[in-house]
């Protein structure tokens, strides 16, 4: 501090009590900009949404208190339940599904080196960077009646087979969670196989020894070492598909019917289409409190168990 | 090695070359059809008969993309930079002082992680109208600085915490200011750090779409993704001009991550790590 220039350490000790409490006060003036930033733009509006979601405001006109109305709405409105339940289909496809094949993966590679890594990794990553509006609107035209998955169906004769996709009653919310797949396996795999790089080799040869197959030696060697990134890969792959949004806005926009609606499609619809504002926030709430049980019950999970 | 284990080890690269195969193939499809010549009926994976760049200066000029492209830049420009100031200090400070609570700061920092932009761009949208920041590069600049700052100052904190405590102690016994100590001690050495984080933060920021969709409603002055998604509701037909603009909006970070691609993957997958 500027105030004690080159005063020794030991002396410090020696420094008034209320100077030195000062002193270490001051420090805060480095956090306080962020902490300003981070209060004024994400805390705040948080806070802000709990608090509208007590009354029923269209966002114009003065808003009428409703107490817990809207969350009795949130989980008695047939559409906004769909919406979670969608939500909760889609873990299935964005986080279930990748964390599957990522852990086949790093099983089957887990005792090698790999040579060449660096290029798959290169293109496992890609999905990662790109928007996910891009994603979207790429796999739109890959799901449509001349795209890609249409004409390779066709390619094996399975042209009966042929559909648009995303416009099918019953195929829309698993074509849209497939592009979550897309999007998150890569993610899963580099995760997984980055971790068994960390297992000690010998513990392979010390399991073959013993005379454990591949499948006995993923479940005790491979799979333990891997919970630290097992928790990461669930926490990431479900908030992406509580959270969805983007995906699904361009690819079915929740269609057909109510059949991709995604509480956040419904969030957004409901405070800037329908002036349900109050109702858009309870769902927010909901859908925000969904997310921190599960990372909560996640996390500690993987707790317990080291 | 015995049979057993080749088996293992070919089919696991053969799962990854299909996988990768599959991560590859969606990428070819809009490629491809971004270089037919308009008005030609496109199907999903063909080979253009004769290669066409018509359709990318159709979506630079009249569809509008350069527009969309300069603000996404300038909206990161704004963003990139103040985040990184912010969270550096903050994280400095957090990870390297005895601050009184300063653990339940941090803690407050990281229960953020988890906020969906769903949570927070209602009220967000009413405040800032009233402010005057709706339709505003600025209004959209504060929100993303906000919603990376748990993240970043986490980062920058994990960061700081593992430089070796003697070297700040050394320079404090000589008398460096806390600020001296940051700016010549600490943040030279905090480059990688510093520069894996600034590239995540440009990702997200570039990729941000619902705060932008709902914060700026003139559609002249969307971003990449809000523009492209505008455009997707409105040209769905014009399947080799939309091709293109996908192609314009993923460029930039595209290039960034093939020319940055240890940085990133190391930000990508210790950031999920460590978060």
């Amino acid at each position: 501090m500027s105030s004690t220039p080159s005063r020794p350490a030991a002396d410090r000790r020696t420094a008034s009590r209320p100077a030195r409490r000062r002193g270490r006060w001051r420090g805060y003036l480095y956090v306080l900009p962020a902490l300003a930033v981070y209060l004024a733009f994400a805390v705040l509006p948080a806070l802000h949404t709990a608090y509208l979601s007590l009354f029923e405001w269209d966002g114009v006109t003065l808003g009428r208190w409703v107490g817990l109305d809207n969350y009795r709405e949130v989980f008695g409105d047939a559409v906004l339940r769909r919406s979670v339940l969608n939500a909760l289909t889609l873990v299935v496809f964005f986080s279930f599904l990748p964390i599957l094949l990522g852990l086949v993966t790093a099983g089957l590679l887990a005792r090698y080196r790999r040579p060449g890594m660096a290029a798959y990794r290169f293109l496992f990553m890609l999905p990662q960077v790109v928007p996910l509006v891009a994603v979207g609107v790429t796999w739109r035209w890959l799901y449509g009646d001349d795209g890609l998955v249409n004409q390779a169906l066709r390619t094996v004769g399975l042209d009966g087979v042929t559909r648009a996709w995303l416009g099918d009653f019953d195929a829309a919310l698993i074509a849209v969670g497939l592009v979550g797949t897309w999007v998150l396996s890569g993610l899963c795999m580099m995760l997984f196989l980055s971790g068994v790089q960390k297992v000690d080799p010998s513990l392979y040869e010390a399991a073959r020894l013993d005379g454990a197959g591949p499948v006995r030696e993923f479940v005790s060697v491979t799979l333990p070492h891997l919970r630290g990134e097992l928790a990461v890969a669930m926490t990431v792959t479900m908030v992406a598909a509580l959270a969805s949004f983007d995906i699904v806005y361009v690819t079915t926009n929740g269609g057909p019917g109510e059949q991709t609606t995604v509480p956040g499609l419904l969030v957004y619809r409901l405070a800037f289409s329908d002036g349900k504002v109050g109702l858009a926030s309870a769902l927010a709430v909901v859908l925000a409190c969904l997310i921190l049980v599960l990372v909560f019950v996640v996390n500690r999970l993987s707790r317990s168990e080291e | 090695m015995n049979s057993a284990t080749r088996t293992e080890r070919w089919s696991g690269y053969a799962l990854l070359t299909v996988m990768a195969a599959a991560v590859i193939m969606p990428f070819l499809s809009v490629f491809l059809a971004s270089v037919q010549p308009a008005g030609t009926p496109v199907v999903g994976l063909a080979w253009p008969e004769q290669w066409s760049w018509d359709n990318y200066r159709q979506a630079w000029t009249v569809a509008g993309f350069s527009d969309l492209i300069r603000a996404s830049f300038v909206i990161a420009a704004g963003v990139v930079p103040a985040t990184l100031v912010l969270a550096a200090s903050a994280g400095y400070a957090l990870g390297t002082m005895k601050l009184p609570g300063g653990n339940a700061v941090a803690a407050f920092f990281v229960a953020g992680l988890t906020i969906p932009v769903e949570l927070i761009v209602v009220p967000l949208y009413y405040d800032l109208r009233g402010v005057g920041l709706t339709n505003s590069y600025l209004g959209v600049i504060l929100a993303e600085i906000a919603l990376f700052m748990p993240f970043s100052v986490f980062w920058m904190r994990t960061h700081f915490r593992s430089t070796p405590p003697s070297l700040v102690e050394a320079a404090r016994v000589d008398g460096a200011s806390s600020a001296t100590i940051l700016l010549r001690i600490l943040l030279p050495l905090a480059r990688p750090s510093l520069m894996t984080l600034g590239l995540l933060v440009f990702m997200w920021s570039w990729n941000q779409f619902l705060l932008v969709l709902v914060l700026i409603q003139d559609t002249t002055m969307h971003t990449a993704p809000a523009g492209l998604g505008f455009f997707v509701g409105q040209n769905s037909t014009d399947i080799p001009t939309l091709a293109a603009g996908t192609i314009i909006v993923m460029l930039p970070i595209l290039t960034l991550f093939a020319v940055f691609q240890r940085s990133f993957i190391a930000g990508l997958l210790q950031g999920a790590t460590k978060g």
